[in-house]
């Protein structure tokens, strides 16, 4: 189905099924422990043996000798696999470095070595007993030492400038100019990459964790060498993703080249203090960000800098692609440079780009309100745009972050709030609130689904969408059920297999809108199979309560399919309304803290989100995911920081006692508010996303709230209490 | 994790001399012991599983005091009646460590044995005193916001993680043990652990082999009992810095630091300061501290946490 | 440089380790899991965390860390739960473990798995069984009168505050950020209201 006209009325807008807070049908078997992930399928192959990965313990250079003699040796030991024995191997499309290192050394714990054993104990133990000689070389890991090295990055969205941006800074009565930075951050799902890898011959089956399943068998198929028809690759839950498995890691990879090597299947998880150097990471950014305005508040002038680190090959961190887009402004310029870095593979977290780029333009914005002497809620508003401000006659398909600020400030009782920094007082807390803008593009791709009504009247939807903990299942099956006009316990949702039609899969926050789309599209044709069937006018006949009517002509969908069943199977392809339409989703973040008045400890005290984000399909669900990522958001501000070790070139607090993310104990209550809306320019489902859009902004309205509370503005996150312990009042 | 032979020991005594063999190790909890061992920072070849020593009561001893068994669960400790009404410090610093999970499994004397959380100690391929003595520490230039800023040597910064310990300093425990000959001795908690010095390995007074029988608290000294650990995290995180505190009505009273040193600092003489307040305190328990550019921020924060107790002490 | 890999002894470079891994001593144990009898011929160093997913193929139970920083492995032994990676199978001669799939089917939810669906206490479900049997045994510590670091007067009887919930449950990391409502969910089966 091509998507390249405005969605007009269409059965979803039925709203019976879709639209709903219903239960995810997969509740009960996640908390039950029923629902099997990448490391558990015990039953499909016999005889799986375990495999131990050996990481480098150097961060750049070359391994002068390995020596396997001991842990060949070692009890239970199989085989052990190497860059020396693996054979000639691809690397992936979506990869920066080598998922097997050696002989040179891209990175510290870059995978060396595969020891496979008959249990894991003893891969674990034999893993210990290669020997290693390595060649160190010298490396660059200090992005800001490395930042006047930084060039202009190759493929990456290239400066831009409207106006004359220099002039109208120069030139305006208030102006900001001001510097932050943000760390490098770990995914830190709860379940490590893990995959079971099992050859059939040259068939290859993959059990695996992975959040874009056709994207995955292709890259596997390139680094193997072999036609990814060859390849079956299943991930029907997974344990957390966030953008850590967007990709093939080598977790996948070695399990791989184990099974080859041992001839048994071969179960690999990665070791946790082994995952946050192993793995890719948010990149670290500094960025630079200049804002001018007129005395009564009008931004006239406003520009954005980044500047960020990867190895050689690899790409930035856009974080200043919101800025092009969220106020209004003639004249503005951004500029995107990447550095050399010889850390583990900066990639793609949770809203990448712009997490980290609204965590320093919102604070800046809360900067020059206070500069402007104007409230911050207002500020925003005083210079929002309904169209895109590089080219004006585009305009936004929707946009109510104007709404978004209004309904927050009234909801979370913002005119209440203290004007002067370190006022507010409740026993040992001062007390602070902060607000921020959220905004996330929407980005449209193809996706497809297959979709089969059988005999007894059941829907089940096949498709190679995965559910991250995102709801995919669920919001699929209300699309189906919407479409079929059957309840939901008549459906069946399997997601999460290559043999599956290739659907948009889970990042950028897409996964809601377009695989829905893709099964709304199956579902259009289902029903026309269905209607053709029967000699229905198409257009006329109405799917509802599990029958198929027109006019006095009632027939059941069970009957209609008959023995054989019918299937359908289309795609959402999309035209190009996102050319005509900027299509974003929007959001305003408010925030209370308290700063303990003594030891300056920060704690979050209320969170309110309102997020303008199209029609929400599941409101639980996508509640679930905002919620979700304002916690996200608390660690970004908070405590998330993977401490580089400059010297020695790797991330030091590996671990999750030494990378903390937020705990029960930090987070309070959450409030999520979806403004009523429809986007009819995005899709048929007139959906949007959410999933990214709630970690969009949060940060920085935490750390404007810490402002408030304090008066210590920091601007380099994470915001802990060693940057407040001056500044502040005596006790 | 190497591999290991385990037996379950049935007296403290057999327990200690079976411990004396090379790569024996005893093994109560194991939340720690296990850790390390799943990284080869610990590899015993035999572990003595001392569960079924009977050492789990907590009983008032003739002084007045509390004799609490080494294999006395953390959680249990905490919620000992007797505790929580005459050493609240003690139940506070110990709800104020770890996980509900781990203070079930987590024993007294393991508490006090536990090792360092320095990232440089539990990541192998880095240098090390503690854990490969005359390696070099990885810790002094490198990432150090939670280590050690006072007590420390050329050869280690690390810190001692435990809160508990530090309440026990508070209160002039005693560690009472057994050796591998058989006999008894009690150590002062204040001779207990060791600072690094040039043998960043040898961390407390034990003797290869030698068992922790139970830890003895004298008669309860009454006043206000405060454990205040500091974090950025709200729980389930080691503090940056820590105070335990007994005061008194007039104002005197003994405090201890966590966070700050290789084991519980506490200086005596600073004790007599308390009257005139947090900053005299602080100079005195600080008087030799050497932080590093990162964790410097924690002398300002002991002072600033030293004030908020006294300031809680008084209301 | 010669360096040991990623988690290499602490002898590493020195050329003097002990010869290989010596073979594995096994020992039984046996142990009551959900009900059943089982028993067990184990490596010694297996813990209870893999000795029920990879020998007694129960994989509610999850391996988030194996280093006692997540808390996705707990499961109550004689009634108090644990971090079961944390702990040696052989250590538990006799004892009676309860896992999630001991509380509760798919088709037959206990009262805090299906309060959990209810108030969507969940969303990868990675962590869920942990949070789940550590919910559990939280209300059991409270009725026990268990104090905790937020209970403002030691000597009291500990409530079921959420503030008393959120620290309680702290040692249960949930990355997908369920934890407001996952305390509803077991406020709620705590007969108070969030």
């Amino acid at each position: 189905m091509r998507f390249d006209t405005p969605a007009t009325t269409n059965p979803i807008d039925q709203l019976k099924i879709v639209g709903k807070p219903t239960d995810r049908i997969d509740g009960p078997l996640k908390t039950t422990g029923t629902a099997p992930y990448a490391y558990e399928w015990h039953d499909v192959v016999p005889n799986q043996a375990y495999g131990y990965v050996v990481g480098s313990a150097i961060a750049k250079g070359r391994i002068a000798s390995i020596d396997l003699t001991k842990a060949r040796a070692a009890p239970g030991v199989l085989a052990i696999v190497t860059a020396e024995n693996a054979g000639k191997l691809g690397k992936g499309d979506w990869n920066t470095a080598k998922l097997l290192g050696g002989p040179d050394i891209q990175h510290y714990h870059q995978a060396i070595a595969l020891v496979v054993a008959e249990t894991f104990e003893q891969a674990r133990a034999a893993a210990q007993l290669v020997r290693v000689d390595y060649i160190r070389a010298q490396g660059a890991f200090d992005l800001a030492s490395a930042k006047d090295s930084a060039i202009v990055p190759d493929g990456a969205t290239p400066d831009t400038a409207v106006g004359d941006f220099a002039s109208a800074f120069a030139s305006a009565p208030v102006e900001l100019d001001a510097t932050y930075t943000t760390p490098d951050q770990g995914h830190a799902m709860m379940e490590p990459h893990a995959s079971i890898a099992a050859w059939d011959g040259d068939k290859l089956t993959l059990w695996t964790s992975n959040q874009m399943i056709a994207w995955s068998t292709g890259d596997m198929a390139k680094t193997l060498g072999i036609p990814k028809e060859n390849i079956r690759l299943i991930s029907p839950f997974i344990g957390g993703g966030f953008g850590g498995k967007l990709f093939v890691r080598s977790d996948a990879v070695l399990a791989v080249l184990g099974a080859r090597a041992a001839r048994r299947p071969v179960k690999v998880a990665l070791a946790r203090p082994f995952m946050f150097n192993n793995t890719t990471h948010r990149p670290a950014t500094i960025q630079r960000i200049r804002i001018g305005a007129t005395r009564d508040g009008k931004i006239t002038a406003i520009g954005h800098e980044s500047w960020s680190g990867d190895l050689p090959g690899g790409g930035p961190e856009n974080a200043v692609q919101q800025t092009r887009l969220l106020y209004a402004g003639a004249n503005r310029m951004t500029a995107t440079r990447l550095a050399v870095l010889d850390l583990p593979e900066g990639n793609a977290m949770r809203a990448p780009g712009e997490a980290p780029g609204l965590m320093a333009l919102e604070i800046a914005m809360d900067e020059m309100a206070e500069k402007l002497d104007i409230d911050p809620v207002e500020f925003r508003i005083l210079n929002d745009t309904q169209v895109d401000p590089e080219n004006p006659d585009r305009r936004f398909s929707q946009r109510q972050l104007v709404e978004c600020l209004r309904i927050g400030a009234e909801r979370f009782g913002w005119k209440t709030r203290g004007v002067r920094t370190g006022r507010v007082r409740e026993g040992r807390w001062l007390i602070g609130v902060g607000v921020a803008a959220g905004f996330r593009n929407n980005l449209l791709t193809t996706s497809a689904a297959r979709v089969r009504l059988d005999h007894r009247g059941v829907v089940t939807v096949e498709t190679d969408m995965t559910d991250i903990g995102t709801g995919s299942y669920t919001i699929i099956a209300q699309t189906a059920a919407e479409m079929m006009g059957v309840p939901l316990d008549k459906v069946v949702v399997r997601l999460g297999d290559s043999i599956f039609p290739v659907s948009a899969g889970s990042g950028g926050q897409w996964g809601a809108n377009n695989s829905t789309s893709g099964v709304y599209a199956a579902c259009v044709k289902l029903r026309e199979a269905v209607t053709q069937k029967l000699g229905f006018n198409s257009a006329e006949a109405l799917f509802e309560d599990g029958n198929v009517r027109l006019g006095s002509r009632s027939v059941s969908l069970a009957e209609a399919a008959g023995e054989a069943g019918l299937v359908a199977e289309d795609a959402i392809e999309y035209g190009n309304l996102a050319k005509q339409y900027q299509q974003s989703t929007f959001a305003a973040h408010f925030v209370e803290v308290g700063v303990d008045v003594a030891t300056r400890e920060i704690r979050v005290r209320r969170m309110l989100a309102v997020c303008a984000a199209g029609r929400i399909l599941n409101p639980k669900s996508a509640r679930s995911q905002v919620i979700g990522a304002m916690t996200m958001g608390v660690g970004a501000a908070l405590m998330e920081e993977l401490a580089v070790d400059k010297r020695h070139g790797f991330f030091v607090n590996h671990d999750l006692a030494g990378y903390e993310v937020p705990v029960h104990a930090d987070i309070p209550h959450q409030e999520v508010v979806f403004l009523d809306e429809t986007d009819p320019i995005s899709s048929p489902m007139k959906a949007k996303g959410v999933g990214e859009l709630g970690l969009c902004g949060v940060g920085a309205a935490i750390a404007n709230a810490v402002y408030n509370a304090s008066g210590v503005r920091v601007r380099d996150y994470p915001v802990t209490l060693d940057k407040l312990l001056s500044g502040l009042p005596e006790i | 994790m190497r591999s290991f032979t385990y037996e379950r020991a049935s007296s403290p005594a057999e327990a200690a001399a079976a411990a004396s063999a090379e790569g024996a190790k005893f093994i109560a909890g194991g939340t720690n012991l296990l850790d390390l061992m799943k990284l080869e920072i610990e590899t015993p070849t035999h572990l003595i599983d001392v569960n079924d020593l009977a050492l789990d009561r907590i009983e008032t001893t003739p002084e007045g005091g509390l004799r609490i068994g080494a294999l006395v669960r953390n959680t249990d400790l905490a919620a000992d009646e007797r505790v929580r009404r005459d050493y609240g410090l003690l139940s506070r610093a110990l709800l104020a460590g770890a996980s509900g999970q781990l203070r079930n499994k987590a024993t007294t004397a393991g508490n006090l044995l536990q090792r360092t959380r320095c990232p440089y100690f539990y990541d192998t391929n880095q240098p090390c005193n503690k854990r490969q003595p005359g390696s070099g520490c990885a810790a002094i230039g490198g990432f150090s916001r939670q280590h050690a800023v006072i007590g420390a040597s050329e050869m280690c910064i690390a810190t001692h993680p435990s809160d508990m310990a530090v309440a026990m300093r508070v209160l002039d425990a005693t560690v009472e043990t057994v050796r591998p000959d058989g006999t008894a001795r009690s150590i002062p908690i204040a001779e207990f652990h060791r600072l690094p010095g040039d043998t960043p390995h040898v961390e407390n007074a034990l003797i290869p082999g030698e068992l922790i029988t139970a830890v003895t608290l004298p008669r309860p000294v009454g006043g206000t009992h405060i454990y205040h650990k500091v974090r950025d995290r709200a729980s389930y995180a080691f503090a940056l810095v820590s105070a335990g505190a007994i005061v008194q009505r007039d104002g005197t009273g003994h405090i201890a630091l966590g966070g700050v040193a290789h084991k519980p600092w506490r200086v005596e003489a600073a004790e007599a300061e308390l009257p005139r307040g947090a900053k005299a305190v602080a100079e005195q328990l600080l008087a030799d501290a050497k932080p590093t550019q990162e964790n410097a921020f924690k002398l300002p924060l002991v002072e600033r946490t030293l004030a908020a107790v006294l300031a809680e002490a008084r209301t | 440089m010669t360096a040991a890999p990623s988690g290499a002894n602490a002898q590493a470079g020195t050329g003097d380790m002990p010869s290989a891994v010596g073979e594995p001593a096994m020992s039984k144990v046996a142990i009551t899991v959900n009900g059943e009898a089982r028993e067990l011929d184990l490596d010694t160093r297996t813990t209870l965390l893999d000795a029920l997913r990879e020998h007694l193929h129960l994989t509610g139970t999850k391996k988030g860390c194996d280093h006692g920083q997540c808390g996705a492995c707990t499961v109550m032994v004689d009634g108090q739960r644990i971090n079961s990676c944390l702990t040696l199978a052989v250590m538990h001669e006799g004892d009676t473990i309860t896992t999630i799939e001991g509380l509760g089917a798919p088709q037959n939810l206990n009262a805090m798995q299906a309060a959990f669906v209810k108030h969507d206490g969940y969303q990868c479900g990675y962590c869920t069984p942990g949070q789940i049997c550590s919910a559990v045994a939280v209300l059991d510590e409270i009725r026990a009168g268990i104090p905790s670091h937020v209970s403002g007067d030691l000597t009291a009887t500990p409530q079921a505050t959420v503030a008393e919930l959120r620290e309680r449950m702290s040692g249960n990391i949930c990355r997908c950020g369920a934890y407001s409502n996952i305390v509803e969910a077991i406020a709620e089966v705590a007969g108070r209201p969030a």
